[in-house]
This record gives structure tokens, C-alpha cells and sequence, in this order.
């Protein structure tokens, strides 16, 4: 079992979803940086789908009520065990009566804490993650919330630290033009303009801003008919402002998708603050 | 498709490259932008019926399919198979036009039949806007077979649609004001389509009744009972 002392922003289980049900209009949902929790999850020697617990910025207070080994992963903040500092993305031991103590980094936005057992709340529709858009799966964690660990796994931990770069300060992100980008006159702007992470920005997607280089125009005028949409897709509205899809976007859209973003380009654009300065390659 | 030569790997290619079937959605996903959205319910049955290893999911829309998986490892040969299955659709289209539109299991078997009380906010509006009186659009709405074209919006939310032939188009604007929360239940129109909402949510549809039957509930495999290719009629209950 383990106590929630203190949440400061947006903390929510989740696993790495729910995947086959597009056809009931369910996304997969899941971790934002899937390569987070399941790194997370392996330091604890747990599977890498089981459920953990995704931090926006930091700022949260863990109570467990019986030993308990956890990691903290993904964006590197001052974590605080008792008294001791405790090293980003490694394996910790957390006695009975023990608090551990998450603080805001300076870099990254979402952080892991996987549990070794696994949070083990009721799964909804096969997942314990919290979809945002579909309003599915557990509530967003509050102080005063007591919430279930499973029993530990067959599998030992078998590495104590993962030694992990920093973002870089311009992310430079992958992707694949198409599925629409022959709607678009001059494609190729979309690698050749640096963007801005807005504070537009959640688990469903991230709206960007254009800094400098040119506006993507439109070559085909006409509405498109509504196509079911890939996680990482850069859907352009009218307005120009791209929105790039995270883990909770809405399954099917009405914009022209110019490029998707390779899967490891998720992750990162997960952990992309706004204000963060970032262009594409393809 | 007795007569017809299945195309081999190289064939196959070459026929989605010429007539643009398959386009890149991202390193773990393809777009099927088939020459002819009537091909979209016989790529989803062919795709129920000859399962891909490593996809682990695909959504159709009105008149698109997409395809998913999670492993990079399996991409190429998904992309083979994938084309070799669109092709045969292309091809068989060709052979066979008059052949089924429809070829999913929920449409060879009864309609879905949903009760409704047609007592919505919006009925008068709607039969004002068509020059009909309610009970005029009742029968209409009452009368035909909808077909869902596609699921999305919201978990559940399935665009119904019915043939173009009905001597009563039932089309209508979205509201120029949406309602913030709309009861789940409530049944609606929009555009040309017809929908039942599953869950209480914002959205800007005539409201034309509401139905207790549940159309979406998470602990029933699958948890929408309107998915695409589902045939749907309306009955009108609670008269007199």
C-alpha cells in the first residue's frame, strides 16, 4: 500500500494502455514517455506494462505503509528519501513509515514512479491508465488517496542505477512525412522552421508555435473527411499552429496529418516543457 | 474471387504505389486510402479475417483504415502483407462490383434496434427546419436502416448513416450554440448522420429523444454496441 501525502500538479496511473479497441473509439492511452515507465519498471524487475505513476513537473509526496522498492524515472528531480538524496533512475528501498519526497527539476516534465508489484488498482477495459480525453480508468491521484501495490514479481532487479543523458536544450525530432502532406504546399517548411512548445501542451497533445521560417501553407483547400489518427501524428488546423498527438488524442480528426513523429520522438516531446525550442527531421 | 490471379509481393506493390493505397503514418502505423470508400467495410473484414502478426489494432473511417503496431521489428513485413491485402481488395472491386458493400458480421445479421422516447429539446426545431411536422420526422428517423460509417468524437460515439435513396434526407446544421452536457442517452442528429450519444459530454447535435438502452458500457466486451459496419433502427416507444 502506498499513501498519497501530496500532489502539486497532475499525478495519474498509468500502464502502457489500452491497445485494440479503436474500433469502441478508445485510444490506447497510456504513459505520455512510454520508455520512461518501462524503464522504471525493469529497474524494479517489474513487467514493463505494469502500472505506475506518471508526475507532471514533480512536486509529490509517496507514504509507503509497507517496504516498498521503488525507481524514479524519466524527468530528473531532487528526490528525497527521509533526509537522503536519492539518484535519479536508480533502485530504492522504501521502509514502512517512510516518505519519499519528489521536487521539480529543472529539465523534462513528466516523471515515473514505478513500484515493484505494481500500483494495483481495479483495471478498466484491460488498463490502469487514466485516459484524459475518454474521461477512463482511475482518477487523478489526490492527497489523502491510499492506493494498492501488487505482490512482488518473480524477477529480481537485476541493475541499481541506469545512468540516463539530459534533454538536449533544442530538440531535434524524427518523423516520417505523410499520411496528408501532399495537402500542404511547401512541406518541407515543417523541417526547415524551428517551433516553440506552447503552454497549450497535455496528454493529449502539444500545440506548437512557429519562432522562424515559413508558415505552412495549405495546397488543397477543400475539408477533409474525418481518418483515424496515429499517436505522434502533427495535425495543421486552419490556423497553422500544428498539434502534435500524445498518449490520449482523440481517435480520429478532421486536419491534415503532415507527418507523424517516429516512436522514440513521442517519449521525447513527452518530457518537452513549454517554451521548449524544437524542430524536425526527416 | 474464384478467376482472379492473387497477386504476388512485387505485384502487390506496384499496384498500391500506382493507385496510391497505402500511405505512411508514422513508423508504427499505415493509412489504407482506398480508391473507393465502399472498399473500407471489405479491408476491415479482410483484416478480421486474416490476422497480420504484430498488429495490434486498426480503425476505419468513412473513408479511410488504419493500421497499428507496436514493434518496429515487424514493419517491413506488415507493410508486404498489407499491400498484398489491399490489392486483392482493389482488384476484386474491379472483378466484382456488384458484390456486397457491406460485408461485416453486424450487418448480415438483425439490425440493432434502439427504443427511443422522441420527446428531444430539438424536434420541433428539426421538423421546422425540413418543413415537416415531429411526427413526420419520427417516421423518417423510424423507418430506414442506419449504418454506422465510423466510430470517433468520443468512446462509443458511432456516425450513423442511411441510404442516400430515402425519399427524406434527414440532414440538419449542429446547433449554433453546442450544450455543455448533453445526457447520455439522448439521441441526435447532425450533418447527414444520426448518433447516439453513450455518455453525458458537451457536443452541438439536434436532440431529437433519448433512449434507455446503453450503447456504451465498459465492463461489456466490446464496450460499444455501435461500432462501424453495425446496422441500427430506431423504435419509437412511450406513445399514446
Amino acid at each position: 500500500m502506498l499513501a498519497i501525502e501530496r500532489v502539486a500538479s497532475l499525478a495519474t496511473i498509468q500502464d502502457l494502455g489500452r491497445p485494440g479497441l479503436l474500433s469502441s473509439g478508445v485510444g490506447r492511452s497510456g504513459a505520455a514517455d512510454r520508455g520512461a515507465l518501462r524503464l522504471g519498471n525493469r529497474l524494479v524487475g517489474n513487467p514493463e506494462d505494469a502500472a505506475g505513476i506518471e508526475v507532471v513537473l514533480g512536486g509529490m509526496g509517496l507514504r509507503a505503509l509497507r517496504p516498498l522498492t521503488c525507481a524514479v524515472t524519466g524527468a530528473p528531480v531532487p528526490t528525497l528519501l527521509g533526509d537522503r538524496m536519492v539518484g535519479p533512475a536508480s533502485v530504492v528501498r522504501v521502509s514502512a513509515g517512510q516518505t519519499l519526497r519528489l521536487g521539480v527539476g529543472s529539465t523534462g516534465l513528466r516523471c515515473y514512479v514505478a513500484v515493484r508489484g505494481g500500483i494495483a488498482v481495479p483495471p478498466v477495459l484491460g488498463s490502469r491508465s487514466f485516459d484524459s480525453l475518454a474521461r477512463l480508468g482511475p482518477r487523478p491521484l489526490q492527497a489523502g488517496d491510499v492506493v494498492p501495490v501488487g505482490p512482488p514479481p518473480d524477477d529480481w532487479p537485476l541493475i541499481e542505477q541506469a545512468p540516463q543523458s539530459g534533454p538536449a536544450e533544442k530538440l531535434r525530432l524524427p518523423v516520417i512525412f505523410g499520411p496528408r502532406d501532399d495537402w500542404f504546399a511547401n512541406p518541407l517548411a515543417l523541417c526547415a522552421d524551428w517551433w516553440r512548445v506552447s503552454a497549450d501542451a497535455d496528454r493529449v497533445g502539444v500545440r506548437l508555435e512557429l519562432v522562424t521560417g515559413a508558415p505552412l501553407r495549405r495546397l488543397i483547400a477543400r475539408e477533409l473527411p474525418t481518418e483515424p489518427m496515429p499517436l505522434g501524428a502533427i495535425q495543421v488546423p486552419p490556423s497553422g499552429q500544428p498539434v502534435v498527438f500524445l498518449a490520449d488524442h482523440p481517435v480520429t480528426g478532421g486536419y491534415p496529418v503532415i507527418a507523424v513523429l517516429r516512436a522514440d520522438a513521442v517519449d521525447c516531446l513527452a518530457q518537452a516543457r513549454p517554451g521548449q525550442l524544437l524542430r524536425f527531421q526527416a | 474471387m474464384s478467376g482472379m490471379t492473387l497477386p504476388g509481393a512485387a505485384e502487390a506493390q506496384r499496384l498500391c504505389q500506382c493507385a496510391d493505397l497505402l500511405r505512411p503514418a508514422g513508423d508504427r502505423a499505415v493509412l489504407l486510402t482506398p480508391s473507393d470508400p465502399a472498399h473500407v467495410p471489405r479491408l476491415l473484414a479482410a483484416l478480421r479475417e486474416n490476422p497480420i502478426a504484430g498488429v495490434v489494432d486498426w480503425a476505419g473511417a468513412a473513408e479511410t483504415v488504419l493500421v497499428v503496431w507496436e514493434s518496429a521489428v515487424f514493419t517491413e513485413k506488415i507493410r508486404r502483407e498489407l499491400e498484398i491485402l489491399a490489392a486483392r481488395i482493389q482488384l476484386s472491386a474491379a472483378e466484382e462490383p456488384s458484390a456486397e458493400r457491406s460485408m461485416t458480421p453486424e450487418c448480415l445479421g438483425e439490425p440493432v434496434v434502439i427504443p427511443v422516447h422522441y420527446d428531444g429539446p430539438d424536434l420541433v426545431f428539426v421538423a421546422d427546419h425540413l418543413g415537416l411536422e415531429p411526427d413526420e420526422v419520427i417516421a423518417a428517423h423510424t423507418r430506414r436502416i442506419w449504418e454506422c460509417a465510423f466510430v470517433g468524437f468520443a468512446p462509443g460515439f458511432g456516425y450513423l448513416t442511411s441510404e442516400k435513396a430515402e425519399s427524406v434526407a434527414l440532414v440538419v446544421p449542429r446547433r449554433r450554440q453546442p450544450r455543455t452536457a448533453i445526457p447520455a442517452g439522448s439521441v441526435a442528429l447532425a450533418g447527414g448522420y444520426s448518433a447516439v450519444y453513450p455518455a453525458a459530454t458537451p457536443g452541438g447535435w439536434q436532440l431529437i429523444g433519448r433512449t434507455q438502452r446503453r450503447v456504451w458500457d465498459v465492463t461489456a466486451d466490446p464496450p460499444a454496441l455501435i461500432r462501424a459496419g453495425t446496422r441500427v433502427r430506431f423504435r419509437q416507444v412511450g406513445v399514446g
